[in-house]
């Protein structure tokens, strides 16, 4: 049943999505924006930790979640392939 | 050796590796010319996107910005690194599995409809139009002051240069010169700050210096620059001046705009298939996060060294780079108290320096007495910088010329050597424009760019998301949100920047959002016409819901 693994493919792909988009919401926009004078009242070496996250450590997670986008879409391919090995009619058409 | 001579030859060896890789890489059909044959490796795309990225704005101003900004500064940094999370996951991978040549493209055939294909058109000329001038602007202004020729002549050499390789190689010749210039503008960019670090704090990574304790023994960095910046009535470093809400919509409209500018977009159809356009998202992300986790180690370190440098000091002893910058205006010191010396006050009324946010990352290594050949590099980076950008803009103005508007809507019929030929002459004939926009600049770098991203976050963004993730949204829906997203944030701007800049204050913006960040708004106005029109209009055929199925699901690799 192609259409039923394509729709939880298509279902776990989202999942996916939007919780990393969560994560980015709340590191950059939560933790960087609008906590970030409360964060700033620990420290850690040199760094206010508000500041720092603003102007730092949200890049790095950034790189973080593309990443494990990067990995767990892999999976996701790989399972959905395995899934629908049988009719083999999923190719991809190169631009004309 | 002097400056001079080694910016000299900087300059030579970059551009001679350029032309040599235009001449390596022409291109011979459309597909060549457009996506560069579909066969680029994602860790060469990475590159290309984060020079493509990358722009004189970012080289040149942004530092510089920020060193003025103190943690307000963040906004650029966050909002031109979280677009790309946006575009690896909502974007790239879906367009390539659509994997046709252009963003129009996708528009059209999605919302199968010419009115809106030509829309998408021109918003593409649009943005990318107003962010190239931008580009050969800051081209001049680098070309005049270190090789000392006027702003025409760096204008016409600036152009000359992007109009060889980009016309000759298309988006092959332009991917492969990015490449060269990824490497350029990264080494230029963290050679000086790595010494700095050094200098400062004695550690060898600038994102570790940034957090760590000066070497002259008077404390971590950042207390020290907070000091400095209070002791002389400035407002504290680390600390906000903007209202929270203004950052938090300016932030969001440069990452919508980031993953909706055409010109970044269409580096994701140049990969071999959908895999390979995440991985590249991924390194183009890591190297991007390479300059942009640096440029605020090296606005904290230039702040204070200028500070220590000019601060009480007197005029007659100042350094010679100091002269040097008076001639060109971005350094002015009046002496307004007739002491002789130099005093540097956050207080408007005494304060007898301006220093132009542009000089932090030219003259950083300078002030802070780096070998010659250091400061020569900067140039051949910031050249880099600008060029690169430069030419993937003008392939996005070509392609939307040649294939959107000829070959996909009023020329049907014209065959592929026609079209190739067509996508060159609009290539031409842009560089002409946009080389005279050069040289009669309208306002400043960082200003003209902001329209783009603001109207970039305003039209495509949406609409290809909407496109991807919305099967049921229909021609009507996307074409008046793309229109209303535009017009609103397009009269906003337009507004506040050209017709009436005196009114640009907090009082009279919309909910307190300056015009950089109306972009946001913007987009949520697309949104909700997008929505709300789509549910009240005929669903799209059954075809179009079939494509949109059909590029959810992963391709064969």
């Amino acid at each position: 049943m192609p259409n039923t693994s394509a729709d939880s493919f298509w279902k776990a792909n989202i999942r996916l999505v939007l919780s990393l988009l969560s994560i980015w919401f709340f590191i950059s926009f939560v933790c960087g924006i609008l906590l970030v004078d409360f964060l700033d009242n620990f420290r850690f070496g040199g760094f206010k930790l508000g500041f720092w996250i603003a102007q730092q450590g949200s890049i790095l997670t950034f790189i973080a979640l593309i990443l494990i986008y990067i990995r767990s879409m892999d999976k996701l391919d790989s399972q959905y392939k395995h899934a629908t090995s049988n009719d083999g009619q999923d190719s991809e058409e190169a631009p004309r | 050796m002097s400056v001079q001579m080694w910016t000299y030859i900087f300059v030579l060896l970059s551009f001679s590796l350029y032309i040599g890789i235009a001449v390596w890489s022409r291109a011979g059909s459309t597909k060549e010319f457009y996506v560069a044959g579909g066969g680029v490796h994602p860790i060469a795309n990475g590159m290309a996107t984060a020079a493509d990225w990358m722009s004189a704005a970012s080289f040149i101003s942004m530092t510089g910005l920020i060193s003025f900004l103190g943690r307000d500064g963040t906004f650029y940094l966050m909002g031109w690194t979280g677009g790309y999370v946006l575009l690896a996951l909502l974007l790239a991978p879906y367009l390539r599995k659509f994997g046709k040549f252009t963003v129009p493209d996708f528009i059209g055939d999605r919302y199968y409809s010419q009115t809106a294909r030509l829309l998408a058109v021109f918003c593409a000329i649009v943005i990318s139009f107003i962010y190239v001038c931008g580009q050969m602007q800051g081209a001049g202004i680098v070309f005049s002051r270190f090789l000392e020729v006027d702003i025409t002549t760096g204008v016409i050499i600036g152009m000359a240069i992007v109009f060889f390789y980009a016309v000759l190689g298309g988006m092959k010749g332009i991917t492969y010169t990015q490449v060269a210039q990824y490497c350029v503008l990264i080494f230029a960019f963290m050679v000086p700050a790595i010494f700095i670090s050094i200098m400062m704090t004695g550690h060898v990574i600038p994102q570790i210096g940034f957090g760590s304790e000066l070497i002259d023994g008077s404390g971590y960095l950042l207390d020290r620059l907070d000091g400095l910046s209070q002791e002389l009535g400035f407002a504290t470093y680390t600390e906000g001046q903007r209202s929270t809400q203004d950052v938090f919509f300016i932030t969001a409209a440069l990452m919508f705009g980031t993953a909706g500018l055409p010109h970044v977009i269409i580096r994701f159809f140049t990969v071999p298939n959908v895999r390979d356009a995440r991985r590249s998202a991924g390194y183009a992300m890591i190297f991007i996060a390479i300059l942009y986790t640096t440029a605020p180690t090296v606005a904290a370190f230039a702040r204070t060294n200028l500070i220590n440098s000019v601060s009480n000091a007197e005029y007659s002893t100042m350094p010679d780079w100091f002269g040097k910058w008076e001639t060109t205006n971005l350094i002015s010191f009046d002496d307004k108290n007739n002491d002789g010396r130099i005093q540097y006050l956050g207080d408007a009324e005494r304060n007898e320096l301006t220093v132009s946010a542009d000089i932090m990352v030219m003259a950083n290594p300078e002030i802070s007495g780096l070998p010659n050949w250091v400061i020569a590099l900067v140039t051949a980076g910031a050249l880099a910088a600008a060029l690169s950008t430069a030419a993937g803009l003008l392939l996005v103005i070509s392609t939307s010329v040649a294939h959107d508007m000829l070959k996909r809507t009023f020329m049907p019929s014209i065959t592929e050597q026609q079209e190739l030929l067509s996508a060159r002459i609009s290539i031409f004939v842009a560089v002409l424009i946009a080389g005279y926009v050069g040289m009669n600049p309208p306002a400043y770098v960082a200003q003209v760019v902001a329209f783009a991203f603001g109207l970039a976050a305003a039209s495509f963004f949406p609409a290809i998301v909407l496109g991807i993730f919305h099967k049921k949204m229909n021609k009507q829906g996307a074409t008046s949100g793309m229109a209303a997203g535009f017009i609103f944030t397009a009269s906003y701007i337009i507004y506040f920047k050209l017709i009436n800049p005196e009114a640009s204050t907090a009082d009279n913006w919309l909910f307190g959002i300056s015009p950089e960040g109306i972009g946001t708004l913007g987009t949520i106005i697309n949104v909700s016409f997008a929505c709300t029109i789509a549910k009240f209009t005929s669903a799209p055929p059954d075809d179009v819901q079939k494509l949109v199925e059909n590029i959810r699901l992963p391709g064969e690799t």
